[in-house]
């Protein structure tokens, strides 16, 4: 592999940041470079003053996960999300932004869609967890999965499992009658899914494809065949 | 994110008493804290989870207001019936901050205690007195965008990024808190934030360790409740001015109004000296430019945000104007 541009430039926010310029230059790098860059990543630490280091703590967790008990043992560090991923090998939820901005990672968490990303795995002791592995019902798809294959509301997909389980929460709050920022009148309790309320209450996920009107059509479509 | 101990706190007594040792934080929703824990902004080396001791309901308080417990989500506090109808103005601000995701874990308590977004806080490569005291603030100089116009000091012109709470000062909450001495005490939402001054680095006024129980709000206030935010986006996106108002007026006569103010300040503005230039007033839209020149009294902007001073006026302007015609 060849790279014809330094990987990891100087700019004017400090030394050692990896350019967008590089990132785009370099085709291979997801493949390629993630060693080198978790390398460098280790070698410079942030500018939080360093006090005397824990080791790592580890504890017991158990999770109801898509139905199935599975215990584990996981560093107090570990999110959710990298329980989902790399402990249980279980990789439907999406690491995006890992900071909560983009939704990729939202499960169900006692039946509310939660940004996996951003709680540990620890705190969730005992719940019990729906992640998008768990929406069919054996080989019949969740109406929401179903719908979005019918409007196309998808392009990459990787927002897809994030996107689905928001909207199975979110068409669980509407029904409830909670309001969002568009809801006219807050006094009533019928929720009337325009494509404004769906836009409004799913913008906490994004997708860098902008499929955005077809996961807003087949969301709109999965509300009305369940209501 | 550095390593940490985990415990499950059984009782807000103990939580306080754990979470006032060093290195020590509290966790509730955890959506803010994990954020920055991850950037190693914040570096607790031990996490005391409150998430099971309740807290969670809200009840009748005393005098007919509402006592809401610190660990009531954001999600719930917005949807419930008795917000919807007596305290409109904060189930309105709380739709309008974050995500459903986010607003499905974070708390009552923990909205009020989240970190500013000021973009150098959360770059470890640049100065910030809030996040290293004494290493001075790239915002003064730099992109300052977000940054406040009113309260702010050479240390510091981070802004509090809460919606909640900017309804919650105009409600004028009170925040019930325990010590790890187990001494409960009540602290006046006005006096829960401070401004930066020469300690940027200290957002409120609670003690170490203190934790929040529940925020009350006083009886119902008569009047339209409005909560309009200004922002780059039309959804989930920080404000750049915020007014939350409760206008009580008939026939264009203004009886009343209560106003306060995000994205202006470190902590939620309210001038009540601008209310009481509207009080008994009839509304024109020089009566409301008065109020905004007592609000912007020692008001300044540092550059990219000298948009804000004129971006208040007209959104106090058209804030007031609805409230006191649909009122």
């Amino acid at each position: 592999m060849k790279f014809e541009t330094p990987l990891v430039g100087a700019d004017e926010h400090g030394a050692g940041r990896l350019t967008r310029r590089a990132i785009f230059q370099s085709g291979a790098l997801l493949v390629g470079a993630q060693a080198p860059l978790m390398a460098h990543a280790q070698a410079t630490p942030a500018a939080a003053p360093v006090a005397a280091e824990l080791p790592p703590q580890r504890m017991q967790v158990q999770l109801q996960i898509n139905g199935q008990a599975h215990h584990l043992e996981v560093d107090t560090r570990t999110s959710l999300l990298d329980a989902l991923r790399e402990n249980l090998r279980m990789t439907g939820s999406k690491k995006g932004c890992d900071h909560g901005q983009c939704g990729a990672c939202t499960v169900l968490i006692d039946s509310r869609r939660t940004n996996a990303c951003l709680t540990l795995a620890v705190m969730h002791d005992g719940q019990s967890v729906t992640t998008i592995e768990g929406m069919a019902q054996g080989d019949t798809l969740h109406p929401l999965q179903q719908a979005f294959l019918q409007h196309d509301g998808f392009q990459c997909g990787y927002c897809t499992p994030g996107q689905i389980c928001s909207a199975a929460g979110m068409l669980a709050e509407a029904r409830l009658g909670m309001p969002s920022h568009v809801t006219r009148d807050l006094d009533s309790s019928n929720v009337a899914l325009t494509d404004e309320e769906i836009r409004e209450r799913m913008s906490g996920n994004l997708c860098r494809c902008s499929a955005y009107p077809n996961i807003v059509a087949a969301i709109r479509d999965a509300s009305r065949e369940r209501s | 994110m550095k390593a940490f101990t985990y415990e499950r706190a059984g009782t807000p007594a103990a939580a306080a008493a754990a979470a006032a040792r060093p290195g020590a934080r509290m966790i509730a929703g955890g959506t803010n804290l994990l954020d920055l824990m991850k950037l190693q902004i914040e570096t607790p080396t031990h996490l005391v989870d409150i998430n099971r001791l309740g807290l969670d309901r809200i009840e009748p308080g005393e005098n007919g207001g509402l006592r809401i417990g610190a660990m009531v989500r954001n999600s719930d506090l917005a949807a419930d019936a008795r917000i919807r109808r007596d305290y409109a103005v904060l189930s309105r601000a709380l739709l309008a901050g974050a995500s459903g995701q986010l607003r499905n874990k974070a708390t009552t308590g923990g909205n009020l205690l989240q970190r500013t977004r000021c973009y150098y806080f959360y770059d470890t490569a640049r100065p910030c007195n809030k996040r290293q005291p004494g290493s001075g603030c790239a915002a003064l100089q730099g992109y300052n965008r977000m940054h406040a116009v009113l309260g702010a000091s050479d240390q510091c012109i981070a802004t509090h990024p809460s919606d909640m709470a900017v309804a919650m000062r105009v409600l004028d909450a009170q925040v019930e808190t325990v010590m790890p001495s187990r001494t409960r005490r009540v602290i006046p939402i006005a006096d829960f934030h401070r401004l930066p001054g020469n300690t940027p680095h200290i957002d409120t006024n609670l003690q170490p360790g203190e934790m929040i129980t529940a925020v009350t709000l006083p009886p119902p206030l008569p009047g339209h409740h409005v909560y309009r935010k200004v922002r780059d986006r039309a959804s989930y996106a920080f404000a750049l001015v915020s007014v939350a108002a409760i206008v009580d007026a008939s026939g264009g006569r203004i009886r009343s109004a209560r106003m306060a103010f995000g994205g202006l300040a470190h902590k939620p503005w309210r001038v009540e000296a601008a209310e009481a230039r509207l009080a008994g007033t009839v509304l024109d839209e020089a009566t409301v430019n008065a109020a905004s020149d007592t609000v912007l009294a020692g008001a300044r902007g540092f550059g990219h945000n000298d948009f804000k001073l004129p971006l208040l006026r007209r959104t106090l302007q058209i804030t007031i104007d609805e409230a006191a015609r649909t009122a």
